[in-house]
Parts: C-alpha cells; sequence; structure tokens
C-alpha cells in the first residue's frame, strides 16, 4: 500500500500545481500510516526535482524521455499505470487540470479503480475511503465512496494549499516500459502562453464582463493584474465577443478557478458565472447596478463604475507594493 | 466515416440545485432537462464536419445511459439533425457503470465525441474511460476539429496554451468550449423529422459501479457583502491587505 502523485512540469520548470499535489499526497500518505512516491515523466530539470522534498516527498521516480512532453495522454496513462503497480499504490493523485483529466480516467480502468474528479481536500474518512467533490460546477458538493481496492483522485487546485515539510529525496531512475508505439500524438504547433500568469496558477485572477464595454477598455485590468501578479479572465460573452482569448473565459463552460481572490468588473455574475468562480476564498465586485446578483457572491463590493474604480485600486495597489 | 456522440442528460443550467430531505439524492422537481452543453457543441460540430466534407461522414449517432425520461434530449439531438439514437436502459449510476454499459453499443465508429464532463457531476471520466476499455485513442480538452483527406487534425488546449495535433483514427475526442461556436438550434422540419428516426432501446450489462455518492452539501452561505462607496474605492484594497489578508 502507498501513495502515488503524478508530478507536472512545463518547459523544464515543475509546475505550481505540482507543490499542491506533493503536499497533499505526503499528507495522505501520512493518514493512511503509508508512504508516499512522485512520478515526473519528460524533460524536466534536476534542480527543479529536488524541490519537491520541501513538500514531503522522500521518493521520487522520475524517466527524462522527452517524448512525454508531448501530452500524450495513453503513453502517460501507461507509464503511471506501471508505476503505480511498481509501488504498488492504493491511491494515485493527479491535478484536474487538462493534462489530469485525459490521464486519469485511462488510468483508472487500466488500474481497475474508481475514480473522483476535482476532489476539495484531504479524504473525510480513509476506511471507507470517502472524499468531498465539486458538483453542479459549484453549486453544490458531494461526498463520493471509492469501494474499490485502488482508486485514482484528480485534486481540484488551491483546495488544500502547499504544506512545507522538508524530508530527503532518493531520486531513482523509472523504466516507463512504453515504446515508439505508444506515443500516439504528433504535435504540429505549440503556442505558449508567455509572460503571463496562468489562469490555474493564479492566487489572484482579475476578471472583467460585459460591463468593461470593448475590447480596447482592457489596459487598467492588465495593468492591475500585472502589478498584483494575477491572471487575467473574463466571462462567456467577452471571449464570444473576442475581446479577450478563449482561454480566459471561466464559468460553467469555461475554466473553474478558484484563487484566494477573485475580481470582477462589470460582471453581473450570471449563475453560470459563478458557478465557475464560487469557490475563489474572496471576491471583489465592481458593478454599477446595486442589484447585480454578483453582489450576492461576493465579500467585498463597490456599486460605481468601473472606469472610475479600476484606476483608484491601480493607484492603492501602488501605494502597498512600493 | 461514422461518427458517435455520447450525450448527457443534465439539469438547465439556470437550475438552483436542491436534494431530498436526507440530502442522498437530486431532486429533480420542476427541472428541465438539457443537452449537457458540451455534447450540444460536439454534435453541432459533427454536423457541420458532415454538411462540409461532402460525403465523408456517413453517419451520426448518439447514445446515452438513461431511462426513459431521458428520451425527450435524446429526440431534441436527432432533430438537431443526428441519424439515430441509441438509449441504454439503466440509471447512470458512476462514471465507470456509464462508459461500461457504452463500451457495449460504441464499437465500429471511426470518431467518437464526448463532452469534458457533464456540468451536473462534474466527473470528467466518461470519455477517457471509454477509450481505454475500447483500447482506442483518446485526445481531450479539444477545442477544434478538421477533417483533411481522411485524416483529423485537432486543437487542443493545454496547461500553458494551445496546441495543433495530427492522431489516427479511430479517435474518442473529448471536446470542450470552442469545438462549436453557438449549439445548433433544431428547426421545425428537423423536429418533425425526428419523430421518425430510429431509437434504439439496449438493455444493460450487469457491471458493478465502483464508487457512490452518500450525501450532498451545499457551499456555506457567504456572509453580506461589505459595501465601499464608489470615491473610497481605495480603501477597499486596504481591506483586502489588513483585513482579508489576501494581499
Ligand atoms: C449553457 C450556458 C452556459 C453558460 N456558461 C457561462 C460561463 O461559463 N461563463 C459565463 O461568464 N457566462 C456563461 N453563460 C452566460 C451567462 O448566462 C451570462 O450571460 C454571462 O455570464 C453574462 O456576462 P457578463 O456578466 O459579462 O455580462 P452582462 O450580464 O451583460 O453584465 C454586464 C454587467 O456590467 C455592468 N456594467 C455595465 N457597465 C458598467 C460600468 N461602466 N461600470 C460598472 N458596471 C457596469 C452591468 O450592470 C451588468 O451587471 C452561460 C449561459 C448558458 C445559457
Amino acid at each position: 500500500m502507498s501513495v502515488l502523485v503524478y508530478i507536472e512540469n512545463w518547459d523544464g520548470k515543475l509546475k505550481k500545481v505540482s507543490f499542491e499535489l506533493a503536499s497533499y499526497a505526503s499528507k495522505l500518505a501520512s493518514e493512511m500510516k503509508t508512504s508516499v512516491a512522485a512520478l515526473s515523466l519528460g524533460a524536466v530539470e534536476e534542480s527543479e526535482l529536488v524541490k519537491l522534498s520541501a513538500y514531503g516527498i522522500s521518493t521520487l521516480l522520475v524517466n527524462k524521455d522527452e517524448r512525454f512532453n508531448n501530452l500524450d495522454n495513453q503513453a502517460i496513462a501507461k507509464a503511471v499505470a506501471r508505476a503505480a503497480e511498481k509501488t504498488n499504490a492504493s491511491v494515485v493523485v493527479l491535478a484536474h487540470n487538462n493534462l489530469g483529466k485525459a490521464v486519469s480516467p485511462r488510468l483508472a480502468v487500466k488500474l481497475k479503480a474508481g475514480m473522483v474528479s476535482a476532489v476539495h481536500g484531504l479524504p473525510l474518512s480513509i476506511d471507507p475511503f470517502v472524499v468531498t467533490k465539486m458538483m453542479f460546477t459549484g453549486k453544490a458538493f458531494g461526498h463520493v465512496a471509492i469501494q474499490s481496492e485502488k482508486k485514482v483522485i484528480t485534486l481540484s487546485s488551491n483546495s488544500f494549499g502547499m504544506i512545507e515539510n522538508q524530508v530527503t529525496a532518493a531520486i531513482e531512475d523509472f523504466d516507463p516500459g512504453v515504446s515508439e508505439t505508444d506515443f500516439i500524438t504528433k504535435v504540429e504547433q505549440t503556442n505558449k502562453i508567455t509572460g503571463k500568469v496562468l489562469l490555474n496558477d493564479a492566487d489572484i485572477v482579475v476578471s472583467g464582463g460585459r460591463g468593461m464595454k470593448a475590447a480596447e477598455n482592457w489596459a487598467p485590468i492588465e495593468e492591475l493584474a500585472s502589478l498584483l501578479g494575477a491572471g487575467t479572465a473574463c466571462s462567456r460573452p467577452v471571449s464570444d465577443e473576442g475581446w479577450r482569448p478563449h482561454s480566459e473565459h471561466v464559468g460553467q463552460t469555461g475554466k473553474i478557478v478558484a484563487p484566494n481572490l477573485y475580481f470582477a468588473f462589470g460582471i453581473s455574475g450570471a449563475i453560470q458565472h459563478l458557478g465557475g468562480v464560487s469557490s475563489s476564498k474572496v471576491i471583489v465586485a465592481v458593478n454599477k447596478d446595486p442589484d447585480a446578483p454578483i453582489f450576492e457572491a461576493a465579500d467585498y463590493g463597490i456599486v460605481g463604475d468601473v472606469f472610475k474604480v479600476l484606476p483608484q485600486f491601480i493607484e492603492a495597489v501602488k501605494e502597498i507594493k512600493s | 466515416m461514422k461518427i458517435l456522440i455520447l450525450i448527457g442528460n443534465v439539469p438547465d443550467t439556470t437550475t438552483k440545485v436542491r436534494f431530498n430531505a436526507d440530502k442522498t439524492a437530486f431532486d429533480p422537481t420542476g427541472i428541465q432537462w438539457i443537452i449537457n452543453p458540451w455534447d450540444e457543441l460536439a454534435l453541432t460540430r459533427a454536423m457541420d464536419l458532415k454538411e462540409t466534407t461532402g460525403g465523408v461522414v456517413s453517419e451520426i449517432v448518439v447514445a446515452n445511459v438513461g431511462r426513459q425520461e431521458t428520451e425527450g434530449t435524446l429526440r431534441k439531438a436527432l432533430a438537431i439533425g443526428a441519424d439515430k439514437a441509441i438509449r441504454i436502459d439503466a440509471d447512470a449510476k458512476d462514471a465507470f457503470y456509464v462508459a461500461s454499459q457504452l463500451a457495449q453499443v460504441a464499437k465500429g465508429y471511426d470518431l467518437i465525441f464526448a463532452g469534458i464532463e457533464a456540468s451536473d457531476y462534474n466527473g470528467s471520466a466518461v470519455g477517457g474511460m471509454l477509450a481505454e476499455m475500447l483500447e482506442i485513442n483518446s485526445v481531450s480538452a479539444v477545442s477544434g476539429i478538421q477533417i483533411e483527406n481522411g485524416n483529423v487534425k485537432i486543437n487542443r488546449e493545454i496547461d500553458g496554451g494551445s496546441q495543433t495535433i495530427a492522431l489516427p483514427l479511430p479517435l474518442l475526442a473529448i471536446v470542450q468550449k470552442g469545438i462549436a461556436k453557438e449549439p445548433r438550434i433544431p428547426a421545425m422540419r428537423g423536429i418533425m423529422m425526428a419523430r421518425t428516426k430510429p431509437l434504439e432501446v439496449v438493455q444493460p450489462i450487469a457491471v458493478e459501479p465502483k464508487t457512490n455518492i452518500t450525501v450532498f452539501t451545499l457551499p456555506a452561505p457567504k456572509a453580506a457583502c461589505k459595501k465601499i462607496a464608489e470615491d473610497q474605492a481605495k480603501d477597499l484594497i486596504y481591506l483586502l491587505r489588513d483585513e482579508a489578508k489576501v494581499l
């Protein structure tokens, strides 16, 4: 019995989510009175991998085959399944992000494991194994019991946090047991989002809705975001209009985010929008309509004009940061 | 080329979620049921492909695991333009159970579309599980698909950007936003034709789910929003630092 966690990297570095996953898996293993191992696939710097030891990871299985960086879910699922067998894992933890969603169901079938996605925090009990899961896009939660001996779970980002716990890590070379025919996906082009905080990694998200009126009005949102080290987001009509890229659309049919702080500028707070942001720890709303439903979800609010409020916010943030 | 689309039957997205008294089951009273939004976009894209690739796409079939109540949703899919519907007559117990049922009817297709999640239980699992059961390739977070000379070109979102990729058929594509812009609305003619299109009912196979929901909870109610005057907006930033401690 053990816990295995799948660690992700991007551009040679570990992703931020990997540290939350590591913290979670090591805590879960200690609650289960068992050991934890992490698996890393693809080219990544050694100096990055050792950082995991600060989050309780003592055993690290590593294979640096660059082909894994093409994010082929058949190859990755096969390699993770092999690592799960090798470490006799009873629980495998992955991120609830694009890659985790692609790999975890294939992995669950391979391992004959029950799977629960978008898990919030640690299990409520280990035996029976019951976890809390987001449902109805944040409108509700459910307690879900997994009956099978093996379990696969994906963790909602920012639902547990990073917890430092320095240990000494042993890095082991891992033979993933894959061959050329397992790498099916041929990548023709990659467009990387550069120079920006990724929405899923962001502790703070600054979001704009139709109340921003036009694409060219986004400068103050971008400025506030860059001062705060925040990610930028938008409501669905804003991305449908092409004012902002689809990757920024949050809500029921877009991304689900749960930052520590979410700013909603000129967003009415439709139920489909709130679904994607309601797990945020603190919500700030600015809207000129005092009856806008966003104020029911918000912790702090200003009934007013976004174009009058944004410059004041920017000024205040500059004061705080200086 | 034959295309299969998995269809989830879910509560309308504006639904205020309620549960029964002991919080063990979703309360369906007064609920309007719809095609899971991503499945509806997948069907829309499949129809576009059928119409624009000059006979390359020969048939579009939709499949759902559900009781008779879900037939309205399947009929809507037929009205949008699917050629045939299959309903596996069982309650959708969990993702593994649903995928196992679908695996019975999903063989022999070149392309299968699933949604990135169902908007009710947000499982993100059925598509990938089905692909593994069928031993075919899958790709997730698909935001675009084109057919060129019998091959498919896929746009997918990755964590940190997007990619254009190629994969051989057969393929299960798990789709998200972007795959089609707006879902198609059934036209009168489509609704008339849907009445006579085949809707096959298949008996379920014996398989045990691997998970079950023990209880539902609702998020804790929020405290009232603290309002700041527009001309005092700077104060709010200081409150975020000093009171909420998030800056
Ligand atoms: C199936 C389905 C799925 C959906 N999924 C999503 C989703 O994932 N995400 C999503 O966001 N939406 C989604 N929607 C759409 C949703 O119902 C709303 O239409 C949308 O969220 C509204 O966007 P908005 O708040 O930007 O625009 P609006 O509703 O138009 O609101 C604009 C707000 O800005 C305010 N405003 C205007 N000018 C100013 C100003 N100068 N200063 C301050 N405030 C101002 C107005 O008072 C208003 O409240 C979905 C809808 C459906 C049917």
